[in-house]
């Protein structure tokens, strides 16, 4: 692709992630040691299906969800091993974008948005709204990017879907991210505003030199969007590679034969109600 | 296909409260039962019953013309109830907001969130009369026992609340903001007071009016305001300066429900 970046010679990657696990309290094992490393700045989109990990893997990274095991290396600096203080600093470096978008709905677009730069005011500025100068300026232009210009002042409850996954985005990029995590960031949204959402990561992504990381469960906008794709399955990393070489085996590998038909739990004897019903003329 | 149809049954009824009809007989068997042996042992003594009927007359009849002549007492009285009112909701408001943090699980560590709800739960259980005859009993008569009382409670309630909203609301936006690297304080503004603040104010006020209530009340146990008042006109008879308090008190109820009702329809 065109807009394909190369990141000439960096010393160390921009982000390498070892033997990341995580166990739940309920004994549910969820990352059973991932591997991965990002050393240029590339959308990288993660597949498998419902309850393979991908919320877990990426939670762990700016620890919403506290690893069990592992090291997150973001420019070097593990995160796994900073105090509070410290993994706050390292949040700010971490923008994040959820399915759900999160924003705080009684509050409006420039707020919400300016609450991406918490991380460098006082709580007492924050507390008054007093943001210096060159980040209101920044959210200003951000608004613009994301295509909402004239927006700030709406509420946030006021918006539509798309409008408010921008939001989100613009309020993830005033952090002026090392790295993009996006959680399904287009599961609530239609089709085709799923695709200009996509299409603005990818770009955003090339423009800011920023990586970005994606839980998705489209493979078609995954195989369109992204530079490369992992595949994960119970836990763990089954398929690495770049987007174009996401072939049906590996497909069948990382979803299994079934999943294609059938939901994962165990099967059910449905078939006698199910011959019922069409005696009754119920299905369609 | 249409034998497998068949087989299936054709009725189908919403199981009833009790579940089958003996037990709904022998539930009914039980509140007779109950009600037959609570009357014949309160020994409700009949003439007893009759004697007080005249009397009420007589008291009402005494009550009839109020007396407003004494209307700087009343006013004084009413004063000094409105004033332990706001005064005492003010008061627990500010105290309210750290014990609802305290006692909210999904913000406050484990041990501190068991004490907080171990304080709600205690203080909850003495209605504010009792509290207040505690408070007379160490303070003496008067509006300060009564504050503190309705401080007290206040705090109590609206923490409660409070602590049942912030456990309500939404996490995502919490997750969010706190995902930016904002400290406790900032994702406490900026996440959660918002999500709570309308509702929290509606129950404030809510606690206003009510206190206003109580504050008529716990002044008959000697804690200030009108109702130390009242019952002292009870006491010496005045029948008609009673009634005279009485109506003012049910008007100020009566303003303080309307007020309250309209200041929360505005704050959606
Ligand atoms: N807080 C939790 N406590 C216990 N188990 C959890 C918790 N969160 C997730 N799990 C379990 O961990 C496994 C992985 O969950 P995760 O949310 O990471 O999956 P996912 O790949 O994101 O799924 P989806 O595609 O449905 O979002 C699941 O089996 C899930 O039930
Ligand atoms: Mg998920």
């Amino acid at each position: 692709m065109a807009a394909e970046v190369q990141a000439a010679g960096r010393p160390r990657p921009l982000l390498a992630v070892e033997g990341l696990a995580k166990v739940y309290p309920t004994g549910k094992k969820a990352l059973g040691g991932v591997d991965i490393v990002i050393d240029r700045p590339q959308l990288v989109a993660v597949i498998g299906s419902s309850g393979a990990g991908k919320s877990t893997f990426i939670r762990c990274i700016n620890r919403l969800v506290e690893p069990t095991a592992g090291r997150v290396l973001l420019n070097g600096q593990d995160i796994v091993a900073l105090d509070r203080k410290g993994l706050r600093a390292a949040r700010r470096r971490i923008g994040m974008i959820f399915q759900e978008y999160n924003l705080v709905e009684r509050l409006s677009v420039m707020q919400n948005v300016l609450s991406g730069r918490l991380g460098y005011v006082g709580l007492l500025a924050a507390l008054r709204y007093r943001f210096p100068p060159q980040d209101i300026q920044a959210a200003f232009a951000l608004l613009d990017r994301v295509g909402l210009a004239g927006y700030h002042d709406r509420r946030a409850d006021a918006l539509s879907g798309g409008q408010r996954q921008r939001v989100g985005i613009a309020r993830a990029l005033m952090q002026r991210p090392d790295l993009l995590l996006l959680d399904e960031p287009t599961a609530s949204l239609d089709p085709k505003t799923s695709r200009q959402i996509m299409r603005l990561v990818r770009e955003l992504v090339a423009e800011r030199q920023t990586p970005a990381i994606i839980n998705i469960h489209d493979v078609a906008l995954a195989r369109a969007y992204a530079d490369r794709i992992i595949g994960m399955k119970d836990g763990l990393i089954v398929f690495d590679a770049e987007a174009g070489s996401l072939t049906e085996a590996a497909l069948t590998q990382i979803y299994g034969e079934e999943d294609w038909s059938s939901p994962q739990e165990e099967d059910e004897d449905i078939p006698a109600g199910a011959a019922a019903m069409a005696s009754l003329g119920m299905t369609s | 296909m249409m034998a497998a149809t068949a087989s299936y049954p054709r009725r189908w009824r919403a199981p009833g409260l009790f579940g089958s009809p003996g037990r709904r007989l022998a539930f009914w068997a039980v509140v007779l039962a109950y009600l037959a042996w609570s009357l014949s042992t309160l020994n409700i003594d009949t003439a007893r019953v009759l004697a007080g009927l005249p009397r009420a007359w007589t008291i009402l009849e005494r009550m009839v013309p109020p007396d407003f002549s004494r209307w700087h007492l009343l006013l004084t009285g009413m004063a000094e109830s409105i004033q332990i009112a706001i005064a005492a909701t003010i008061a627990g408001a500010v105290f309210s907001v750290p014990l609802g943090i305290a006692a909210a699980a999904n913000l406050s560590p484990r041990p501190l969130y068991l004490a907080a709800r171990a304080f709600i739960v205690v203080g909850r259980t003495f209605h504010e009369v009792i509290i207040a005859i505690f408070f007379v009993k160490l303070f003496g008569f008067g509006p300060v026992a009564g504050l503190l009382t309705l401080a007290f409670s206040s705090a109590i309630f609206l923490g409660k609340m409070l602590a049942e909203d912030i456990e309500n609301m939404k996490p995502g936006p919490v997750e969010a903001i706190r995902a930016t690297g904002a400290s406790f304080g900032q994702t406490f503004f900026y996440a959660v007071v918002p999500q709570v603040l309308v509702k929290t104010l509606g129950v404030l006020i809510y606690r206003l009016d009510s206190n206003l209530r109580h504050s008529t009340v716990i002044g008959i146990v000697g804690a200030g305001g009108i109702g130390q008042t009242l019952s002292a006109s009870f006491t010496r008879y005045d029948f008609d300066f009673a009634s005279a308090i009485l109506l003012t008190i049910a008007a100020m109820v009566a303003f303080g429900e309307w007020f309250s009702d309209w200041a929360r329809r505005r704050l959606r």
